[in-house]
């Protein structure tokens, strides 16, 4: 159905083709190899370190420091950016795959649109931040060119609030990255579906609601869970946009890694990073959870 | 605000402040006096703490030139006219200074000290922020150059471990089109909405720690208590007029942080780059001069012992201390020297004008303040 299938985009159940070639397992070391360096080691060194205190003492205030109320609001303001975008990413990236969808195969429409995702999917960090600063930032030419036109905008500094500014411009990879994920999936929709609904008397909303909408909800939900962490994780848009305050966790774990201020925070940032291992742990489970449980209504 | 100033602001303030509590741990002074005494002048130099100890300033002099090096690390030729400091003394002394990365940090600076202890290349003198310093007394040895009681005794160890060396007072920087600023709060007028940028995040970086002391105690605060200044930021940014950018001299001539709080030596030294494109005006605000010192030491295994104490006696002279004034930092030494008619006065009138008794941070008080705004930063400015 799918050839291009985000993490946990499988669309049908279907009976596993279980084949187990021989040397598969020698393929895969390399990949093994890889995730123990880059990721389980990583973790490790953030699990142990976030327990241990002065002198390398097992302590449990590195983990307490986390209710400290600005470290608690940071979580907060960054669970809620990252809903939002994912949500808002969501939403609009699902409407765009569906429009390339419906669009002639082949054509220019979907070539250029599917390319243009992929290049801007991947456009973060401080290339998008700039690019915000010099078209809507305060010398940026958009806000000039309103202020020509009689809109003054200046002053204004809501491009490097989190409430606005980093919304908009996270969604702004957030949708792409969703038509990419999320095309493959519309794009196994057949027509033929569509007809043979309309012939047995259904009416659209019927085939959305009984036909495409129950195929396409797994391959949402996992490519809003994607999006949900590709936000939570983001930092070098917003440490290049937001400098004061570090208003989300990522910022936060920056500060407590390299302040020249406060010294000695560096097990705390561990410990932070540990908590937002843990919420994508937690998000991860719910997403599992829903999962099987429309794979079960769909097996039905 | 060019690249290593950048880098280097961080901590200054904390410098003396952070310091004055080390003077009790540092070791104590040699007592072993006078002149005489067998042995080559070089041994003599590795552990006299003054240049009467090392034979008198002659035999100081013939020893470094026997030495014939001094390695220096992390002086960018630009940051404060390390660039002409060196030369001079090359020039003066006849000793060749050997600059190595001179975009280093100062922890880099002690890194270097420890991994090449024992070398001929390992640094010889440390120029140092405060917060770096403070933890690494035991790589010093004490040295009194012989200018030493001229250094004003919070700016330095008693015996002479480590002595600030230059520094400076937090300032409002500012685009000349600007309404005049004179004072902190001047700021909350509405003409500076979305213009008003603090040079990094108080809980991050020194420069902006001591930004928020400033305005504390512009706002009638005091060391002992920020919360005022905190207080000033959150008036601020509700009035629209903070803006939370890191300013760097891009967003300086773009436009984009018409009004930079940050150290008077790096927002003049932006005005003199800026110069024909945007007249940047500098001020220090009347009874709010907070103060923060770099620091220079000797390291105790130095390679050029000879001539690592020579340094220190020439960065203290007269000459030494004038031509930190033409980088437009203030030398330690500054209130001695107007005093005796010594002092740069070209230079020396270029600087931003102050008011009031300085400000400086003792240990404890800055251990506080970084508390207070762990706790509050956030709430105040998000």
């Amino acid at each position: 159905m799918a050839e291009l299938t985000a993490p946990g985009t499988t669309v049908a159940p279907g009976r596993p083709t279980s084949r187990r070639p021989t040397g598969a397992l020698l393929g895969v070391l390399p990949f093994f190899g890889y995730t123990a360096i880059f990721l389980l080691t990583p973790t490790l060194v953030v699990v142990i370190g976030a327990f241990l205190g002065d002198g390398n003492r097992p302590s449990l205030g590195n983990v307490t420091a986390l209710t400290q109320p600005q470290v608690v609001s940071a979580f907060v303001n960054s669970v809620v950016l990252s809903a939002v975008t994912a949500v808002l990413g969501a939403v609009f990236g699902a409407l765009l795959s569906y429009a390339v969808a419906t669009g002639r195969p082949g054509g220019t429409l979907r070539r250029v649109m599917t390319a243009l995702c992929g290049v801007l999917a991947q456009f973060g960090g401080v290339t998008l931040a700039f690019a915000f600063v010099a078209t809507v930032g305060m010398q940026g030419f958009v806000t000039i060119w309103l202020q020509k036109i009689g809109v003054d905008l200046a002053g204004s500094t809501w491009l490097f609030e989190p409430t606005r500014g980093l919304v908009l411009v996270y969604t702004y990879f957030q949708i792409p990255l969703m038509l990419i994920v999320f095309l493959p999936a519309v794009e196994g929709l057949r027509p033929q579906w569509r007809e043979a609904a309309e012939t047995l008397g259904g009416s659209t909303w019927d085939y959305w609601r009984h036909v495409a909408g129950p195929i396409l909800a797994p391959s949402f939900i996992g490519a809003l869970l994607l999006l949900f962490t590709n936000a939570f994780s983001a930092y070098a848009t917003a440490a290049a946009l937001v400098s004061q305050g570090s208003p989300i966790i990522p910022l936060q774990i920056g500060g407590a890694l390299s302040s020249e201020v406060l010294l000695g925070q560096e097990n705390v940032g561990k410990a932070m990073a540990l908590g937002m291992v843990v919420i994508v742990a937690v998000v991860m489970t719910l997403y599992a959870v829903l999962e099987r449980r429309t794979t079960r209504w769909l097996g039905r | 605000m060019n690249g290593p100033s950048r880098r280097r602001t961080g901590a200054a303030a904390l410098a003396t402040a952070t310091l004055i509590g080390l003077a009790a741990c540092s070791p104590p002074a040699k007592t072993s006096g006078g002149s005489g005494g067998s042995g080559g002048t070089a041994d003599k130099a590795a552990t006299a703490t003054s240049a009467t100890e090392a034979g008198g300033m002659d035999a100081l002099v013939a020893a470094a030139k026997k030495e014939g090096t001094l390695n220096v690390i992390a002086l960018p030729p630009d940051w404060a006219n390390y660039g002409e400091i060196i030369k001079a003394f090359e020039a003066k002394y006849g000793v060749k200074v050997a600059s190595a990365q001179p975009d280093a940090s100062s922890a880099d600076e002690i890194t270097a000290a420890k991994n090449l202890q024992g070398q001929s290349k390992a640094p010889d003198v440390f120029d140092l922020s405060a917060a770096v310093a403070a933890v690494n007394t035991s790589l010093f040895a004490p040295y009194k150059v012989a200018t030493f009681a001229e250094v004003p005794d919070k700016l330095k160890d008693p015996n002479g471990t480590w002595v600030n060396d230059y520094g400076g007072f937090m300032s409002i920087g500012y685009d000349g089109k600007l309404p005049t600023v004179t004072t902190v709060s001047d700021l909350l007028k509405p003409q500076f909405k979305g213009k008003v940028a603090l040079n990094g995040d108080p809980t991050k970086a020194g420069a902006g720690f001591s930004g928020v002391v400033m305005a504390a105690i512009a706002q009638g605060g005091s060391p002992d208590d920020i919360s005022k200044g905190v207080d000033f930021f959150s008036q601020l940014k509700a009035a629209g007029n903070f803006l939370p950018v890191d300013p760097t001299p891009a967003t300086i001539e773009s436009g984009q942080t018409p009004v930079v709080i940050d150290w008077d030596y790096l927002n003049v030294a932006q005005g003199a780059k800026l110069k024909g494109k945007v007249d940047w005006k500098t001020v220090v605000p009347p009874n709010a001069a907070v103060g923060g010192y770099y620091v220079q030491a000797i390291n105790k295994d130095a390679p050029h012992p000879a001539a690592a104490r020579l340094w220190q006696e020439f960065l203290y002279s007269d000459q030494g201390q004038n031509l930190w004034l033409k980088g437009g930092a203030r030398p330690v030494r500054e209130e001695a020297m107007v005093k005796a008619g010594t002092i740069d006065k070209a230079a020396h009138g270029a600087l931003p004008k102050t008011e009031g008794t300085p400000v400086l941070l003792t240990t404890a008080q800055s251990d506080k303040a970084a508390e207070y705004l762990k706790a509050n930063w956030a709430k105040a400015v998000g």
